[in-house]
């Protein structure tokens, strides 16, 4: 008897510290949030007593806000690019350093390193290589289109939202590369060597037996691009700080502001934290709710394999 | 079939290298241009410095920059790294016990909602902490926004989830026997998490560790909020994005800056290499 009073006491004891710090960060403010979205917030009326409830307006101002819209448009586009470049990096790179490749440690730690550096500081390198670096390359290597000042990356928004995913690629290739490394490793070599004596060549094996084995790691990959895709935030601000502008539905905006950016924006800049919460709150259902159909789909495919 | 081989081989070699000349070269990029004064940055940023002499004149600079902070900002990141990995991993690892061993309904339930957590971006949540934080200090007195201790409460929340989430896959796999063992032997209920169960999950507070520090010591949105610029505690990201704001075209400095920021980070990774990649994939796949 003492001994389960004994337990249950550890059991409450040992999970305290981190149910306190679990309520204070994530429940209360997320709780709060919803209701703050419904509400009149600003930085005037920061406190409970000051602010009043205001129904659907600021997901209504939300959504007709071509500022908002945009946003959303270009993190889908951003996102869907970056997860394809990015996977098609690491998985092209993965397969390189699993090959019978001399020196193969060492390169898969180069191809690491820069996922060491954060998204601000690499941010700030990149800006300056896209500015300076890249047009002096072009004169080096006499090509005009580089050279061209008219022609730099980050002036127009298009090309710098690629900007954006070059310097995301070059962060995050290294880590998804190692997912697909331990995959590829995790293959048995008799499959391999029981296909090549039947005549496979190193295409199909590479379609028919190391892509169908390493389904598992795709799922994993694929969820961790397109939520740290649709979450990018800190090369953003310091690649592009969300420019050069550009014209959406007649109204003068930030040409690469993508959502965690907008809502930031919308909260500090234009100091309408209420509106900002809102399109958290929308934020956060579409990421969730894209993630679910996105591991939901590839945990099937991964059984139909 | 040999020489097939062969040629073959120095094929991939030459593909890897150049591929990794490409990656490596911002940190080229950086390298040398740190040593460079506003005048060569501008006319000639591929080119080798002049003088490599200029770089310890810029560290200089960056040293005593009132913008940057260096050294409190450098100390302060280790502050909050060290604060926050150290409470991760140990009340992290305390609960993952205490959830995988005990068989009752609050035990699921707890554990289910700390799962449910981690799909929770921080966008969602980062506005009203700041203004629950706030509510917090005037009604205690204890204040969480610009101190250690609140960014420190604040990484505990949003890393154990995942933290708690390793752990437990782990405890599970360790077999009860060597828990009854000491049972019998009268070691007390936090004793043998201590004693016994602590020591053995080693390699798991290894990938935490490497997971949670490579986060954290790169973090920017929240040490933005939870801190903000220009004040008394700055982290890393923090003090250069505060330095490359208030002199947006003196990237001789910025690029010393950043130099000065990286350098220990490859230091460290060069040391703990194997560690920190291996702990990073087995945190990806759990």
């Amino acid at each position: 008897m003492r001994a389960k009073r004994d337990h249950a006491l550890v059991f409450w004891l040992f999970l305290a510290p981190v149910l306190f710090a679990f309520v204070m960060v994530l429940v209360v403010p997320f709780v709060l949030g919803f209701w703050y979205s419904f509400t009149s917030w600003s930085s005037d009326a920061r406190d409970l007593s000051g602010i009043h409830f205001r129904g659907l307006s600021n997901y209504v101002v939300s959504l007709k806000d071509p500022a908002f819209l945009y946003s959303f448009l270009i993190t889908s586009g951003y996102t869907l690019v970056n997860m394809v470049v990015v996977n098609v990096v690491s998985f092209g790179l993965a397969l390189l350093v699993t090959s019978r490749l001399k020196g193969r440690n060492f390169f898969r730690a180069g191809f690491f390193v820069p996922n060491l550096i954060g998204g601000l500081i690499l941010g700030y390198v990149w800006q300056f290589i896209f500015n300076s670096a890249i047009p002096e390359l072009g004169v080096f290597f006499g090509i005009k289109a580089w050279a061209d000042p008219n022609n730099l990356m980050l002036a127009r928004s298009f090309p710098a939202l690629i900007a954006i995913v070059i310097a995301g690629t070059w962060q995050y290739a290294g880590y998804i590369m190692m997912i697909y490394v331990a995959a590829i490793e995790n293959v048995p070599v008799e499959l391999h060597e029981a296909a090549q004596i039947d005549g496979a060549g190193p295409f199909r094996r590479l379609v028919a037996i190391t892509l169908p084995m390493a389904s598992q790691a795709f799922t994993i990959t694929l969820f961790l691009t397109l939520v740290n895709s649709f979450k990018q935030f800190d090369v953003n601000i310091s690649l592009t700080a969300g420019g050069p502008s550009t014209i959406f539905m007649g109204k003068p905006i930030f040409g690469t502001e993508l959502l965690a950016m907008n809502i930031y924006n919308t909260a500090f800049r234009s100091d309408y934290l209420a509106e900002g919460q809102a399109r958290a709150v929308i934020f956060f259902v579409v990421l969730a709710i894209v993630a679910t159909i996105q591991v939901y789909a590839n945990k099937k495919r991964e059984i139909e394999l | 079939m040999n020489k097939k081989n062969g040629a073959h081989g120095i094929i991939l070699f030459v593909i890897a290298a150049a591929i990794l000349v490409i990656f490596l070269f911002p940190f080229w990029m950086v390298l040398i241009n740190s040593s460079k004064g506003p005048f060569e940055i501008t006319n000639d940023p591929l080119g080798l410095p002049t003088r490599w002499g200029e770089l310890p004149g810029n560290i200089a600079k960056i040293w005593t920059s009132p913008n940057i902070q260096y050294q409190s900002s450098f100390f302060s990141s280790i502050v909050v790294t060290a604060g926050s990995l150290l409470l991760l991993n140990l009340l992290s690892a305390q609960a993952a016990w205490a959830l995988v061993r005990t068989h009752s309904k609050a035990s699921t339930l707890v554990f289910t909602a700390f799962v449910a957590a981690m799909v929770i971006p921080f966008q969602i949540v980062m506005f009203p902490l700041l203004s629950w934080f706030r509510a917090i200090t005037q009604l205690t007195g204890i204040p969480l926004l610009r101190s250690f201790q609140g960014i420190l409460l604040a990484y505990v929340g949003f890393g154990m989830s995942q933290s708690i989430f390793m752990f437990h896959g782990f405890i599970k796999s360790i077999p009860l026997e060597l828990e009854e063992a000491a049972t019998i032997d009268g070691c007390s209920r936090a004793g043998i998490f201590w004693r016994i169960v602590f020591p053995i999950l080693k390699p798991i507070q290894a990938t935490v560790l490497v997971l949670n520090g490579i986060w954290i010591w790169n973090d920017y949105l929240l040490p933005l909020l939870v801190l903000g610029k220009g004040n008394e505690i700055m982290t890393i990201p923090l003090a250069i994005s505060n330095f490359a704001g208030a002199y947006v075209k003196q990237w001789d400095l910025i690029m010393t800056a950043i130099l000065m920021a990286m350098v220990p980070v490859v230091i460290f990774f060069l040391f703990a290499q194997k560690a920190i990649i291996k702990g990073m994939v087995a945190g990806s796949i759990k």
